[in-house]
């Protein structure tokens, strides 16, 4: 089913189309493609260079609203614009964290001084972001985090340790979570800090991936400082803000990711018709499953869309554990299709392909951003009104 | 294209279920099917003169009611959440479909009032004892008969045919094979020649009848629209049936979610409601996310069953929308299928010994639930047509 576009609509694809089309064929014509999940290494260097072309031209951000610097695009130009980057090729996105998650928790939980200093860069593409949630202690369990920080001055100094910190070696920012009271109960006493990570104190452990790449990272704060006003929503309360942004990497619509599915299906279902796998019963049949439940994916997502009043709408909270469910099945699907050619690998040391990559780096994808067991959990609280998990 | 229910369908879905909550309750649905003929004539008696459902889909220049698939989705719905017992789905959905497909002026004006005043209902006769779904299935003969034709063979699984007035039936030119040569015929079934067995089944909410025709006379003008060419109206009148039966089918199964739900919010064991265990909560979530993807797969081939049914009357849709209507209508049949099913099962274990009860409806939608798996084409044949469609 197709978006009912109108003539403004219509016309910002064409342009953006035209734009993307003319980049990716010119000086960043190598990016097309490249980037992506299990892909993170390829030309570091140069697609940060693109993320700030896509600045300048204003394509950063978009649904930011005017005064943040964005074009205050609406749900449908947003998705509008995924799907014509998608559908070019365009590269995977170094600064997404910035621009996803901590740009929407700045505009809705930061003040006008954060607002002014931060956001401009995000959308430039000048400073990249990373999230230091997670700790070693401190998974599904976010709020059992141990790092702390101390005000000392005009300064926070942090001691602790994250894991898993995506993008943690190119980033020049990070939204830590810490504990700022040690005495408040597990939920209170948490603050939400903004910390450069180009400093003395801190250390970066690059963590190699199943895919042998390393997106993530350890971190670790020795005395790492920031300063004392770099605090969103205020000292102790960081919480809910930590929350707001968790439900904006969860609740984001997944109509541009589709088309990145899709590209990938098409892919698989090409490969199933030049190697003979499409007249397999049983592949026919899985293929077949996976195009409808992708099909089905975008029926969801544009339900969703067109029921915004209800925050939590049953659309929204299923989403997750859809897409990621249907990508690790695409990921096996991949695999049998291709069969014997499935092993090998793209080159050494150790160069994956495509497929290779998705069918690996979908094991994440039911991991990250709350694991397919708590996403039931929360569908079955929020959704279904069933008992709460205990200790919370 | 909206994905979302309009006032009109929302207050549809009020009335129907209003209605079938005290006239098609759990008990009233056990004396039902019980029966022979399945349903009790003096209920679809008062649907017929009270809330005019038979008339709903037949247009207004035969004295229906003049609305289409989108309106008939809610009803759906309904119906299956309450397991109805009613010739509906055989008269409608199949019935008042072939006649709007591929009857001709004179036989709608002939059998499309009586339908919409409920003084005659109807059933189409494809399937034989192999029990495909496809146009092979179709092995009676018609052969010319001076002016007329003589209809030969063997018809099972026919819906309602016991109980039908009238019956749609499928049968070909002797010699021919697949699409080709099937033509469909208006016979009523008081008809000489005709004989119609009720066949008990395990899901006693559907009925089931043989319907032997033996050298059957019919007049030349009992062949609906062109001879030979009856197989592309009855694949389209299948496919709109589909589309209705996988809306009957979200409707059960969001009844088999909900009740699971209630009961394990109440249901105590181990000194805790059962719903506070994760065993149990989460296929509750899994259930939660099968009912509304299955609801959007439903409602997006109610809308292309629309646009299918507003083209009938200027010359049919064209080649594209029709493979798109029909791709829409076996993906939703086949995931709504499976949606349903699991629902039903998950249920039951839900409700422990109880639901292993005759006492209890959770048998109802279990049996529903198989026999509407079966019914038009297993998931596994509507994942092999949408195969086909992808060229696979
Ligand atoms: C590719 C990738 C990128 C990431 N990037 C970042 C990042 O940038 N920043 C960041 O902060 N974090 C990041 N993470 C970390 C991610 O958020 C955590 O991995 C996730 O929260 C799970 O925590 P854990 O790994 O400690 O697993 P655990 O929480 O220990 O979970 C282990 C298993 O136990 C299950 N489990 C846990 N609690 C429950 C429960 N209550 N009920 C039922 N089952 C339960 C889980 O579902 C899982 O199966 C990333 C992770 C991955 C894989």
């Amino acid at each position: 089913m197709e978006l009912q576009l109108t003539d403004a609509e219509r016309a910002f694809r064409d342009e953006v189309r035209a734009w993307l089309e003319a980049q990716l064929s010119g000086r960043f014509a190598h990016l097309r493609g490249r980037g992506g999940p299990g892909d993170e290494h390829y030309a570091i260097e140069d697609r940060l260079e693109w993320g700030r072309v896509m600045g300048a031209a204003g394509y950063n951000c978009i649904a930011y609203p005017k005064a943040h610097g964005g074009r205050g695009a609406t749900l449908t130009e947003e998705v509008v614009f995924n799907e014509e980057y998608v559908a070019a090729g365009g590269p995977g996105r170094i600064g997404h964290i910035g621009e996803t998650l901590l740009g929407p928790t700045l505009i809705h939980f930061g003040d006008a001084a954060q607002q002014e200093r931060f956001l401009p860069k995000i959308v430039s593409g000048e400073e990249i972001w990373c999230q230091g949630y997670s700790e070693p202690e401190a998974g599904s369990d976010l709020a059992n985090l141990q790092t702390k920080a101390r005000l000392v001055g005009d300064e926070w100094v942090l001691e602790g340790q994250k894991v898993w910190t995506s993008m943690a070696p190119w980033a020049d920012w990070c939204f830590v979570l810490a504990r700022t009271d040690p005495d408040a109960p597990k939920h209170k006493g948490i603050s939400y800090l903004l910390v450069p990570m180009k400093q003395p104190g801190i250390t970066i452990a690059p963590i190699e991936q199943i895919t042998g790449g390393a997106e993530f990272a350890e971190v670790f704060f020795e005395g790492a400082k920031t300063r004392k006003e770099l605090v969103v929503g205020g000292v102790n309360h960081g919480w809910k803000v930590a929350m707001g942004t968790l439900a904006f990497e969860r609740g984001g619509s997944t109509l541009g990711q589709q088309h990145l599915f899709q590209n990938e299906l098409d892919r698989v279902i090409a490969a199933a018709k030049r190697n003979g796998a499409g007249k397999d019963p049983v592949l026919r049949q899985r293929l077949a499953d996976a195009a409808i439940r992708l099909k089905i994916m975008r029926l969801n997502a544009m339900r969703m869309l067109a029921d915004q009043s209800a925050e939590l709408s049953r659309e929204a909270l299923i989403s997750k554990l859809y897409w990621s469910h249907w990508h690790r099945d695409f990921g096996e699907l991949a695999m049998d299709v291709l069969g014997a050619e499935s092993e090998l690998a793209e080159s050494a040391p150790y160069e994956l392909t495509a497929a290779q990559k998705a069918f690996l780096f979908a094991r994440s994808d039911t991991i990250y951003a709350g694991s397919s067991q708590i996403q039931r959990n929360l569908i079955a609280e929020r959704g279904l009104g069933l008992p709460r998990e205990p200790n919370r | 294209m909206e994905l979302t229910l309009t006032d009109d369908q929302q207050e549809l879905r009020r009335g129907a279920r209003r209605f079938l909550a005290a006239e098609s309750s759990p008990d009233k649905v056990d004396a039902a099917m019980k029966t022979e003929r399945g349903y009790d004539p003096a209920t679809w008696q008062r649907i017929c003169e009270e809330l005019g459902w038979p008339a709903l889909t037949i247009p207004e220049a035969y004295e229906g009611i003049g609305l289409g698939p989108r309106e008939l989705y809610p009803l759906m719905e309904e119906m299956g959440r309450h397991v109805a017992c009613a010739p509906f789905f055989s008269t409608v959905c199949l019935g008042v479909n072939a006649l709007l497909c591929a009857g001709t002026e004179a036989q709608k004006q002939a059998h499309l009032p009586a339908i919409a005043a409920g003084e005659r209902t109807a059933t189409v006769a494809y399937t034989e004892p192999s029990g495909r779904w496809d146009a092979s299935a179709i092995k009676a003969t018609a052969t010319r008969h001076g002016d007329g034709y003589v209809l030969r063979g063997h018809k099972r699984y026919v819906l309602d045919g016991h109980s039908a007035d009238l019956l749609v039936v499928a049968a070909r030119a002797p010699g021919s094979t697949g699409e080709n040569g099937v033509s469909l015929f208006v016979v009523p079934a008081t008809t000489a020649g005709v004989t119609r067995t009720w066949l008990p089944t395990m899901d006693q909410t559907r009925k089931q009848a043989d319907v032997v025709l033996d050298g059957v006379r019919v007049p030349a003008d009992a062949v609906m629209g062109e001879p030979g060419a009856g197989w592309a109206p009855l694949a389209r009148t299948l496919a709109l049936a589909v589309t209705a039966l996988a809306a009957e089918q979200v409707g059960g199964a969001e009844a088999c979610l909900e009740l699971a739900v209630e009961y394990a919010k109440v249901r105590k064991q181990f000194g805790r409601p059962i719903g506070s265990f994760q065993a149990i909560k989460h296929k509750c979530a899994d259930m939660l996310l099968l009912v509304e993807s299955a609801r959007s797969a439903a409602l997006y081939a109610s809308l292309l069953a629309a646009e299918a049914v507003e083209a009938l009357g200027a010359g049919g849709p064209s080649a594209g929308a029709s493979a798109a209507f029909a791709e829409a209508a076996s993906s939703a049949k086949a995931y709504c299928s499976e949606a349903y099913f699991h629902c039903a099962g998950e249920s039951i274990q839900i409700h422990g010994g109880i639901g292993f009860t005759w006492e209890h409806p959770a048998h109802l939608y279990f049996k529903r639930a198989r026999s509407s798996q079966t019914l038009l084409g297993s998931p596994a044949y509507h994942r092999e047509r949408v195969a086909s469609l992808m060229d696979l």
